[in-house]
């Protein structure tokens, strides 16, 4: 089979699974789990043979025309380039681990079979949006994607945070969609074509009337779906999906489409110095916000969402440096270590009972009840707070290097772009470590009751945990490779930034232990911990008691008022509002919820009472004449025949009248 | 001699009124249906008398008459036949009293049927 072939599989065998599983998954229950996850791994195979025989070399292109449009063409296109080899190979390995995790981890879940299918639509469509050669085909995937992530944020649709979070999601990414899909019509205006490769070429060409409109117009759709501020709000209220589903579209693929969209047209974004200053602006205060917002939750998942949105922030800021390399290679190392981070953090839920942080820490013994989970997650997250030599370290170091470059002026990118992202990302670099300590400390060294025993883990979940462990490990190797497939600028660490990030990251480390030393011994005179009482339910059952009972144990779905918080220390006065996201909901509520609703009932009133009142006198006047006119209506037969004669010698005296005036 | 046609249409006018009163006026049906007859009766004078007037070579007139007076003979026995079922039905036969079709006060629409009548006019607007 020639590369094409094999490439134009890779989309069209998950989408056929999950067609298939929509179709018979109910009817046929033996069928669904292979439906799940055969396709998906044979598309991770068929994704591999695709980078192998692409192998960094010569982007491969095919195209066919399905119908002439009129105007611009839309084409049913491949670009097969080095990014987009490897991303596909990511994708499919993360959604191979969600699929098998999955049948573990909802095993008793009665929606399973819907579920697993919308999961595998989700990994077909997220690989057409890496395959695509064509923006408007490219769209197609993007769109499922976003009514997929709807769905699977909505699984639990019980409770309401997680009907309010689906709906959240879907209209914050919407918000930024149309702005987006406005910016792809204005590119193809400027250029005659949606293919990728024409745009590029006319861009390198200089072909570009409006750069700085249409990079700002697709940077709100990469905004609202790769969660940077200010459109970054749906993804931690996203959390209320089951974990397999933040570990495969709220870490590892969905997210990632908006940077590697950029990522792919960087040459357009390059053109406009205002929009990579903008695209900089926005990653920087993604990132530190991010991170201390991260630093301030309860809910590990919270964390884990928190930091999600602050490692996309280091790879729109390795865009607006204009290095895509570094942001690809921080987008893979990325989407295994946080997939990891995730589907291990299900595997904690499961056993604690609880996604309380605050719980977890007054808990004895944890980390020997799930000893898989504790050594994968502590991998995963030296690898996210940059410790050399696991794989973060040199992703981050590589978005670090590249900021550094733009800031000392060697790149094409302006020097403010790279001063706001080298400055933002090393504070990011200390935070992150804090939190990731946080979370590894409260979850692992709890002191208190002995925690829960649930039994053994399934072997579909623990394995997979092992299989994520060992590109968070050894992905780092792959940076003498990795420039061979994109672009070819250098991804090594540079002295300067790996010795500044590293050192901030172990002093972020080692005062949040401090912290945690000082506070610990607060917890044990303050109880707390409310856990989901059911032993025998598998991790999605315990996960969604757990998200419903959060509010009601501790009055917030994000954060608990636990005084033993090593963050609350840290962050002194800011962790108030660090805990609810800064207040930006507030703020949104206040700016566009209130006048929407307020415009609203404004509208309900003028229908009611205006327009409506109308309508009633136009009934109403016609009744009453009704009413007159039907006392005429004796009965009696000479009555109206003495009414005929009258009204018939007006009739005949007026016609006489008329025909003499007339004379 | 001629008779001036004066004289047969005066003659009509008032027979053709006094028919008129008497359908308008009386209570009894049967001399409702008299008074009809008058009417027509005085139609066929008006017809002949014209006739007569206008030298009409074909006598369409004179037809017509005969004609009128064809119908009327089964619009009587028709009317009379009415009138006999009406009065074995009822014990009466005045007009006046026959007032099945009268509106009544009981069909007057009330509040309480106003829902019923709101509810088809809803459904339109959610199928609109």
């Amino acid at each position: 089979m020639t590369t094409t072939t094999l490439a134009v599989l890779v989309p069209l065998l998950p989408f056929l699974g999950a067609v298939a599983g929509l179709l018979f998954g109910h009817r046929v229950p033996g069928l669904v789990r292979p439906l799940a996850v055969l396709p998906t791994l044979t598309a991770l195979l068929l994704a591999v043979l695709v980078a192998v025989r692409q192998g960094g070399g010569r982007a491969v292109d095919a195209a066919t025309e399905l119908t002439p449009t009129g105007s611009v063409p839309v084409e049913l296109a491949l670009h097969i380039d080095g990014f987009a080899a490897l991303v596909a190979v990511l994708v499919g390995v993360v959604a191979s681990c969600v699929q098998i995790y999955s049948t573990g981890y909802l095993r008793e879940d009665p929606r399973y079979p819907s579920y697993a299918a919308l999961v595998s639509l989700f990994t077909s469509a997220m690989l057409l949006v890496v395959y695509s050669g064509d923006l408007m085909v490219l769209l197609v995937g993007w769109e499922i994607m976003g009514i997929c992530s709807y769905f699977l944020v909505g699984h639990y649709w019980e409770t309401p945070e997680a009907r309010a979070a689906s709906l959240k999601a879907f209209l914050v990414t919407k918000l930024g969609d149309v702005p987006f899909l406005i910016g792809l019509f204005a590119l193809a205006a400027d250029t005659g074509s949606f293919r990728v490769t024409t745009i590029l070429a006319r861009v390198a060409d200089g072909g570009l009337d409006h750069p700085t409109l249409i990079a700002l117009l697709l940077l709100a759709g990469v905004a609202g779906k790769s969660a940077q501020f200010p459109l970054h709000t749906w993804l931690p209220d996203a959390m209320a999906g089951p974990t397999p589903v933040s570990a495969l579209i709220h870490a590892a693929t969905m997210v990632a489409a908006g940077v590697y969209f950029v990522a792919r047209l960087l040459p357009v974004f390059a053109t406009s110095g205002a929009a990579l200053v903008v695209l900089a602006v926005m990653a920087a205060v993604t990132m530190a916000g991010s991170a201390l917002a991260a630093l301030a939750q309860d809910d590990i998942k919270r964390v884990l969402a928190y930091s999600t949105i602050g490692q996309l922030g280091y790879m729109t800021g390795a865009l607006a440096v204009g290095d895509r390399g570094a942001a690809v290679f921080h987008l893979l190392s990325h989407g295994a270590f946080k997939a990891l981070l995730f589907l291990a953090a299900g595997v904690i839920i499961h056993v604690a009972g609880t996604n309380s942080l605050a719980a977890m820490s007054r808990m004895k013994g944890l980390r020997d009840r799930v000893p898989d989970a504790y050594w994968t997650m502590t991998v995963a997250l030296l690898a996210l707070a940059a410790i050399p030599p696991f794989s973060g370290f040199f992703s981050k170091e590589a978005v670090l290097g590249a900021a550094e470059h733009a800031a000392t002026g060697h790149a094409v990118a302006p020097t403010a772009a790279g001063w706001i992202v080298l400055v933002a990302g090393l504070l990011a670099a200390l935070l992150t470590a804090a939190y990731a300590t946080r979370l590894w400390l409260l979850a692992f060294h709890g002191r208190g009751t002995e925690a829960p025993d649930h039994g053994r883990q399934p072997v579909a979940m623990t394995a997979v945990l092992w299989v994520l462990a060992i590109p968070s490990l050894a992905f780092g190797l792959s940076v003498g490779v990795l420039p061979d497939w994109f672009d070819g600028g250098s991804l090594t660490p540079t002295l300067t930034t790996s010795v500044l990030g590293t050192g901030l990251a172990l002093i972020g480390a080692l005062v949040t232990y401090g912290a945690w030393r000082h506070t610990t011994a607060l917890a044990a005179r303050v109880p707390m911990g409310a856990v989901a009482a059911s032993p025998g339910g598998d991790g999605g059952a315990v996960e969604a008691e757990a998200i419903a009972t959060h509010r009601p144990a501790y009055g917030d779905v994000a954060s608990a008022p636990d005084p033993a918080d090593p963050g609350r220390l840290l962050l002194g006065p800011v962790h108030r509002h660090a805990a609810a996201g800064f207040r930006l909901d507030a703020v949104y509520t206040a700016l566009f919820v209130r006048p929407v609703q307020a415009a609203a009932r404004l509208v309900r009133f003028l229908d009611r009472e205006v327009v409506d009142t109308y309508v009633r006198g136009a009934g109403t006047a016609p009744r009453w004449l009704g009413a007159a006119v039907r006392r005429a209506q004796t009965g009696n037969v000479q009555t109206y025949l003495s009414a005929l004669l009258a009204g018939t010698v007006v009739l005949a005296v007026a016609a006489v009248l008329v025909a003499t005036a007339g004379a | 001699m001629h008779l001036h046609l004066a004289y047969p249409a005066v003659l009509a006018a008032l027979l053709f009124c006094v028919g008129v009163y008497g359908v308008l006026a009386r209570r009894n049906a049967i001399l409702v249906l008299m008074s009809v007859e008058l009417m027509l009766n005085a139609v066929n004078l008006n017809l002949v008398a014209f006739d007569v007037w206008l030298r009409d070579s074909l006598h369409a007139g004179q037809a017509l008459t005969l004609f009128t007076i064809a119908i009327a003979a089964a619009e009587i026995g028709i009317g009379l036949a009415i009138v006999l079922a009406v009065y074995r039905n009822r014990g009466s036969s005045a007009v006046d009293e026959l007032r099945d079709t009268a509106e009544s006060a009981a069909e007057e629409p009330d509040p309480a049927q106003e829902p019923r009548q709101a509810k088809p006019s809803q459904k339109a607007e959610a199928t609109a």
